[in-house]
């Protein structure tokens, strides 16, 4: 054989191994939670808690019922402001601004950081008014621009094809899965930057929570997206990062691929592991 | 670190599937130790019963194999095992083939044994000192590795691994011997090459009780230490 014939290229293994992986994107913070206590009334239910929230990565928060990561994810657009007797301290800075500044303006905050519940609640109005209900109060009229963004909007939450033939129907008469979809649908219609999903999933069947779950995977190219799950399988699924939370506070956080093999802290193991506390 | 590691989940019935798991593990490590035994002692006495009773057991090996295998697939998809149950049952996948290896060479051994008892018309083959230090060597091996399994204790990994360059040792100076025995009388190459199948066996199983203890610290510790020299892996297990 001739030195020609003889192949010397080496085979590129880089895309096979995952510590190359890693480091493949920075990872910039979207959120910062500084220092975050919050009081109901004389009980505390968030404890000091600390951590980064990075751009357009999912980041699940999971814990038995009652451990706070709820409410702290409401802390993220200010519902709690909603509820009389909750006190809060410490910062949640969002692009370098902390969004308990007394000059921020509420609605403008969550209208960039958008949210979807439990259960779908689609307001009772056709499915184009659903989605276009966002811009409209914020004055838009122009025809052309809704029909266009409800499209968009509605493509970016996998609902387009099922629903385009019927936009003018009402919201209330399609299933479960798909309203909770439309919601979806609604919330990234007027483009926000950070998504938080309470339990999106928990009220829908197998099928219509895989789609979520699909879904969440392509709006993170987008979005940056903060979830909270009882479902610790579908936090393994579709997150990026896991946060574990206890009796208030934030026991551990990580990669979810680390957290769900090997977690450091013993609370967590017992946790995913299900096992008594 | 102990074996509590597999109880107290909320589900006792998986509680009892770990555990269920972890007993035919140990089974079969027992059954292939007893195999390594008797195909040694075979070899060494020329006991043709005990050869042809290690190669019929292999098929108990190979069942046990496929299921615990089967049984931690089940496991898998019905539990969503994480964390330590997961790398327990991976690990265990991981150790029974070894295990299940490790049977194959014991089985090897008792066909070689018979073999060499058609070629010799003495059966007996004493002589070969150095073949039964270096069995004892590999069985030690595997029995601390089943032990750390069975404790879950991964304090004596490195003392076991370090046996495996004593095995070696061993291994070069059998071969150097049957080399010296084929130039004395090219008459003894068939035997020679045979015996050399059961010395390279021997010290497969020494790798195989090395696998089985890098898997275990990855189930326990959670980190993957394959591939890594002796000197390496006692650096990480002292972190």
């Amino acid at each position: 054989m001739t030195a020609q014939h003889v192949r010397t290229h080496t085979i590129d293994m880089s895309s096979v191994l995952r510590d190359q992986k890693k480091t493949d994107e920075p990872n910039e913070t979207c959120i910062k939670v500084e220092n975050l206590n919050l009081f109901y009334g004389e009980k505390q239910a968030l404890h000091n808690i600390n951590m980064e929230i990075l751009k357009k990565k999912v980041t699940a928060y999971i814990g038995p019922s009652g451990c706070g990561k709820s409410t702290l994810l409401r802390c993220i657009n200010r519902m709690n402001d909603l509820v009389d007797s909750a006190k809060i301290d410490g910062k949640i800075i969002l692009d370098n601004e902390n969004i308990y500044d007394k000059s921020v303006n509420v609605a403008a905050l969550r209208r960039r950081v958008g949210m979807v519940f439990q259960k779908p609640n689609p307001f009772p109005k056709s499915i184009f008014e659903n989605v276009a209900y966002g811009l409209r109060i914020q004055g838009i009229n122009d025809k052309r621009v809704l029909e266009e963004t409800v499209e968009n909007a509605l493509r970016g939450s996998a609902l387009w094809d099922e629903m385009k033939d019927r936009l003018n129907d009402n919201a209330l008469g399609i299933s479960g899965g798909q309203q909770q979809r439309l919601v979806i649908a609604r919330a990234i219609a007027i483009e926000p930057e950070v998504l938080l999903l309470d339990e999106p999933a928990s009220a829908l069947d197998p099928i219509s929570t895989l789609k979520i779950e699909e879904l969440i995977n392509e709006l993170k190219e987008k979005y940056t997206i903060v979830i909270v799950t009882h479902n610790m399988q579908q936090a393994a699924r579709v997150s990026d990062y896991t946060a574990f939370m206890y009796l208030g506070e934030l026991i551990e956080m990580g990669m979810t691929s680390e957290l769900f093999t090997n977690p450091q802290k013993k609370q967590t193991e017992d946790y995913i592991t299900g096992r008594y506390g | 670190m102990d074996n509590s590691k597999i109880g107290h989940h909320i589900s006792g019935q998986f509680n009892k599937e770990l555990e269920d798991v972890r007993n035919k593990v140990l089974t079969m490590g027992g059954l292939v130790e007893q195999q390594i035994e008797l195909a040694v002692t075979a070899f060494s006495t020329g006991d043709m019963e005990m050869a042809e009773l290690v190669i019929k057991q292999d098929n108990q090996v190979d069942a046990l194999e496929m299921a615990i295998d089967q049984e931690c697939m089940q496991i898998l998809a019905l539990r969503q095992p994480a964390a330590f149950d997961l790398r327990l049952l991976i690990t265990v996948i991981k150790v029974v083939n070894e295990l299940e290896r490790v049977g194959d060479m014991a089985e090897r051994i008792a066909e070689m044994a018979i073999q060499l008892a058609g070629i010799d018309n003495n059966n007996k083959h004493d002589q070969y000192y150095e073949l039964e230090h270096m069995a004892e060597l590999v069985q030690e091996m595997l029995h601390g590795a089943l032990d750390v399994f069975a404790r879950m204790n991964i304090e004596d990994v490195t003392t076991i691994t370090g046996l495996d360059e004593n095995v070696d040792r061993e291994y070069g100076s059998i071969i150097r011997q049957l080399i010296t025995r084929m130039m004395e009388d090219p008459r003894n190459i068939t035997r020679m090459l045979d015996v050399l199948w059961i010395a390279r066996s021997l010290e497969r199983i020494g790798d195989h009780a090395c696998n089985v203890c890098e898997h275990l610290v990855y189930m326990v510790k959670g980190e993957d230490v394959r591939h890594l020299t002796q000197e390496e892996l006692e650096r990480k297990m002292k972190e």
